[in-house]
């Protein structure tokens, strides 16, 4: 994420998986990572949007801890000793892909963004090679009353990502979520068809950005919806200078 | 090599399309090196009738939708050393599990109701009961070993079954992941 420079921010060195770093204080462990071509997992962590913290995905290990910390929300610290691809870690990650599969009704083979998913590929990466618990098979709705785009819910993983974007970047604020635990759905305006929605301004950057099929361009057909989200970095950069 | 020094292998396709099958043929001319090493006992594609006292390798196309398909996986189970979910709908259920969220009566209506004209009857004779939900293989018996992929490429079976007569056992995610 690109922040304005602050005065005084120290720099700190520590270790990820056994390699020395050094880094502002204020950044976190998953910006270090990912600037040095360490993979750790995510879902609901965006460069250029606030952080959530919800998928658990990028659980690491500090070194003297019990507790395993999400990387996205947890800054470097001097003398810190962090491990990000530990058998457990890579069990913990293999769950959460599978309760995520379980949970809603992913069929990769049929879906608008087979190829191109950020879920699909992570449980490539991260040998997800099946699900051990049983299917929920939970019936979920598809909202196509959007002139150009559909919501399919049955493919969405509660990221958070569009509701950031709508709020954060383009301040329109459409997205937001109903219910809670299990029963967690987005919903546009206050739970209005989106193509009912006052709000929504028809920028598409909740599309661009939603790592699955949940959200779609109309009209796409299997493995056809690629996702573009270059903006992003430019319009946060934008709107932290103003 | 001798006959009896060649691995078995058994394969059957559940509820799918065939395509996993057909995948497997498509690695072409590799067939011929797969002759030389492994003797197919069982198969829609041979035709051998009866499924082996012992099998060493039992390979699983499609998910498990009907009473049918639930007792071939299982004999499928009990004579196979090491057996292998091929393809997505056997390792998620994949296609023929998205009746899963219809009730059954609704399902049975819809194929032999609702879309027919002549006679509209729902069988009871004659055609194995679907299951209330489809499931993965590994839902119903043990698997070893799941290869994802709608179908799996002709590369990822032939990597699969490479890496498996050479005695090693194979990561398919390496090649492949669902949908592919
Ligand atoms: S959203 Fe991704 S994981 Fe889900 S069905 Fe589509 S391609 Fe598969
Ligand atoms: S619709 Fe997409 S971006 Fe929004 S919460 Fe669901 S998966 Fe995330």
């Amino acid at each position: 994420m690109i922040q304005t420079p602050t005065p005084n921010v120290r720099v700190v060195t520590f270790k990820i998986d056994d390699r020395d770093f050094s880094a502002r204080e204020d950044e976190t462990i998953i910006q270090v990572a990912w600037e040095n071509g360490i993979r750790v997992p995510s879902l609901c962590y965006l460069e250029g949007l606030s952080v959530w913290g919800a998928c658990r995905l990028c659980v690491v290990e500090i070194v003297g801890s019990p507790r395993l910390v999400s990387s996205c929300s947890t800054r470097v610290a001097e003398g810190m000793e962090i491990r990000t691809d530990s058998e457990r870690l890579q069990a913990y990650r293999r769950m959460i892909l599978e309760l995520l599969f379980s949970e809603r009704n992913h069929v990769c083979s049929v879906c608008v963004s087979n190829g191109h998913c950020e879920l699909q590929n992570l449980a490539q990466q991260c040998g997800m090679d099946h699900v051990r618990v049983p299917y929920r098979n939970k019936v979920y709705q598809v909202d196509s009353s959007h002139d150009l785009f559909r919501v399919d819910h049955n493919r969405c993983v509660l990221c958070s990502r569009c509701i950031r974007v709508c709020d954060e970047i383009e301040g329109a604020h459409t997205w937001d979520s109903k219910g809670r635990g299990i029963d967690t759905q987005v919903i546009t305006d206050l739970n209005r068809p989106w193509g009912e929605s006052d709000s929504c301004t028809g920028c598409g950057k909740c599309v661009q950005v939603c790592p699955t099929g949940a959200l779609v361009q109309q009209g796409t057909s299997v493995g056809e919806m690629h996702k573009d989200r270059k903006f992003l970095p430019y319009l946060s950069r934008m709107r932290d200078a103003q | 090599m001798s006959e009896s020094k060649k691995i078995t292998v058994a394969t059957t396709w559940l509820d799918g399309c065939s395509g996993c099958h057909m995948s497997l043929l498509d690695i072409d001319e590799r067939l011929i090196e797969l002759a030389q090493q492994v003797d197919i006992v069982y198969s829609p594609l041979v035709d051998g009738k009866h499924l082996p006292e012992t099998v060493d390798v039992g390979i699983i196309e499609g998910s498990v939708s009907n009473e049918e398909d639930l007792a071939k996986a299982r004999e499928f189970r009990r004579h196979c050393k090491y057996l292998i979910s091929l393809g997505d709908c056997a390792v998620t259920g994949n296609v023929p599990a998205m009746r899963n969220l219809f009730p059954l009566d609704s399902v049975y209506d819809r194929a032999y109701q609702e879309n027919v004209q002549h006679n509209p009857l729902r069988p009871n004779d004659g055609v194995p009961a679907l299951l209330d939900v489809v499931k993965p293989v590994h839902a119903v018996v043990p698997v070893d070993l799941h290869v994802p992929g709608c179908p799996p490429s002709a590369d990822t079976i032939w990597f699969v079954l490479s890496q498996l007569l050479e005695g090693r056992v194979p990561n398919p995610n390496e090649v492949t992941r669902f949908g592919a």
